[in-house]
């Protein structure tokens, strides 16, 4: 008896320090956080269990992955239902971590002792997307073997080290046995540790932060942890769980037929969260793809925690009501650019038949004729809207943000056969 | 003068050492690639020489390539992996079309119409007591394009 009362407080303590004593009232509110890293958090677990149970009958080799998996769905109790959650579950992380980035960088919530956090965010961003990309292979059907394969072969246009790189995360120079078994070891053992190690840094810094920002910093009133947002996040995790199995139940992962390397699909995609890159790949040069824009938003996104913003603004909503206006005009100009531009490569303009080094006609001149009216507008938000240096900063994410988007959703839902644009 | 070593920098610098030599080893993966493969060539064999008419077309899916055999008897042993993001081309009129991005070449492997900027990879052809054969793991880029110096005779 007193092995398990010490056994029980240990436990509870540990959970209870996750959680301040009490926090302020405000940070309550469903509207200031969205819950949303507490749903990643949540995400994970689920994703764990059911891996886990999936991990007892999986055969990592080519002849034995896609039989295992019909043969789990088909023969072990809840089997489907077990792979569904586990499939959804994990698509929906990649957009609610999406969502919890977007939500603290317009919430002001990634300044001063926050900076930290946001860089553990941004490595535990690119940990998920690895996971669930290499998740995707294992299945190993038509759609994964050919997804990995544009992936890996994005990857071999990095100069220098691209071919090297890709040869080795493939274990060859095409997706074969040795890619299985390098994605399956990272997938259910490199990665889980990792992600497990970042998230807990992650936690540590927001308790050290005394959890989430807040609004308005004059209302100080407290409330305490238990049972106020215990309970609440106790709701919310119970209605995400009961969400997503309704939609397990309902709508079945994909499943394609066995992977075949000689016979690709029409078109090959490249798993959705993707699809902006190779959509920027179809038009602008690889270099400019692969290498200048990311490289680009590594450095900015770094850049943006630096900055030295007013203390009463941290935690204010899209920083101020002319931040609100900034972003709609970010999100129209930025859409309006995008598609400007994907349909002029598409139907009027083939850069690559001037007679100029392709770098030139496919990678600088598109490079600027997206840059120039961007700077335009900037010059035009810095003179006519007197926009300060942290608004010019939530214009610029919020039109990377959206011209993402824009490609994506172009790349996912109008590029059919032979990725031709359609309507 | 003599530096102390302390608990937390030797923690520290051990778990540092640890890190840069797994990635170490990890990386060095990536320059050894290419030497191995060089010393022990596969070679596949695509038959008799004499079997092949001229101006057509044959299909190794085995071997992940075309042999193309042309008017004055040049043969090229084509690879089927799109140069764009590695599908598999399928032969057509024209050549070849790579099904995922529309990729399209001509029957030297030479880009008719874009995403892909480069002709398709070749193999080298060495004829061998009238035996067509084929080193299928050493894929030659052609940053050019087609050469006259790149069909194999008999």
């Amino acid at each position: 008896m007193e092995n398990n009362k010490i056994n029980r407080s240990v436990i509870v303590n540990f959970l209870l320090h996750l959680h301040p004593h009490a926090v302020n009232k405000q940070a309550l509110k469903f509207s200031r956080t969205f819950g949303l890293g507490g749903i990643n958090a949540l995400l994970f677990v689920i994703l764990a269990f059911t891996g886990i149970l999936m991990r007892f009958s999986y055969v990592p080799t080519p002849d034995g992955a896609y039989n295992s998996i019909v043969s789990f769905q088909n023969n072990s109790l809840l089997g489907t239902l077990i792979r569904n959650i586990h499939h959804w579950s994990a698509m929906l992380m990649v957009v609610t971590s999406f969502l919890h980035l977007l939500r603290v960088f317009y919430s002001q919530s990634i300044f001063y002792r926050r900076k930290k956090t946001w860089y553990f965010g941004l490595i535990l961003f690119v940990i998920v997307l690895v996971f669930n990309f290499t998740g995707y292979l294992l299945p190993w059907d038509q759609l994964s073997y050919w997804a990995v394969t544009i992936m890996t072969n994005i990857v071999e246009y990095l100069p220098f080290i691209g071919e090297g790189f890709a040869n080795m995360i493939r274990g060859g120079e095409t997706v074969n046995e040795n890619t299985l078994l390098n994605f399956y070891t990272f997938h259910t053992a490199l990665l889980p540790l990792l992600i497990v190690a970042f998230m807990m840094l992650h936690f540590w810094l927001i308790r050290k932060a005394r959890g989430v920002t807040v609004a308005n910093n004059n209302e100080q009133e407290m409330v305490h942890v238990y049972p106020e947002l215990v309970s609440r996040e106790i709701i919310a995790a119970l209605s995400l769980t009961a969400f997503i199995t309704l939609f397990a139940i309902f709508f079945d992962a994909p499943l394609l037929e066995k992977a075949n390397p000689m016979v690709s699909p029409n078109p090959s995609k490249a798993p959705w969260y993707f699809m902006g890159i190779q959509e920027l790949l179809i038009h602008v040069h690889p270099f400019i793809a692969t290498v200048v824009v990311p490289l680009a938003l590594i450095i900015f996104f770094v850049y943006i925690p630096k900055i030295k913003i007013d203390t009463e603004k941290v935690g204010t909503w899209f920083y101020s009501s002319k931040g609100k206006s900034i972003i709609v005009l970010s999100v129209v100009f930025s859409a309006f650019i995008t598609l400007l531009l994907i349909f002029i490569f598409e139907y009027w303009l083939h850069l690559n038949q001037f007679e100029i080094p392709l770098f030139i006609s496919t990678g600088i001149i598109p490079l600027f004729m997206f840059l120039l009216p961007f700077f335009g507008f900037l010059f035009y938000l810095k003179t006519s809207k007197k926009a300060d240096k942290v608004e010019l900063v939530i214009s610029i994410t919020t039109t990377i943000f959206t011209s993402y988007i824009v490609m994506s959703f172009v790349g996912i839902w109008f590029r059919g056969e032979g990725m031709h644009l359609i309507f | 003068m003599d530096k102390k070593i302390f608990r937390r920098s030797f923690i520290k610098k051990a778990i540092l050492a640890v890190i840069s030599l797994e990635a170490g080893y990890l990386i060095s993966d990536i320059f050894k690639n290419k030497s191995v493969k060089k010393l022990n060539p596969d070679l596949f064999s695509a038959g008799k020489s004499n079997i092949f008419e001229k101006n057509k077309m044959y299909p190794f899916n085995s071997g992940k390539f075309y042999l193309s055999v042309f008017d004055d008897g040049g043969m090229l042993a084509i690879s089927i992996k799109c140069t764009h993001l590695g599908c598999i081309v399928q032969p057509d009129s024209k050549g070849f079309l790579c099904p995922c991005h529309a990729s399209a070449f001509d029957k030297r492997g030479e880009v008719l119409s874009p995403p892909a900027t480069r002709a398709l990879d070749i193999f080298p052809i060495t004829i061998e007591k009238g035996e067509v054969m084929i080193d299928i793991n050493s894929p030659i880029k052609r940053k050019k394009g087609f050469r006259k110096s790149q069909l194999t005779y008999v």
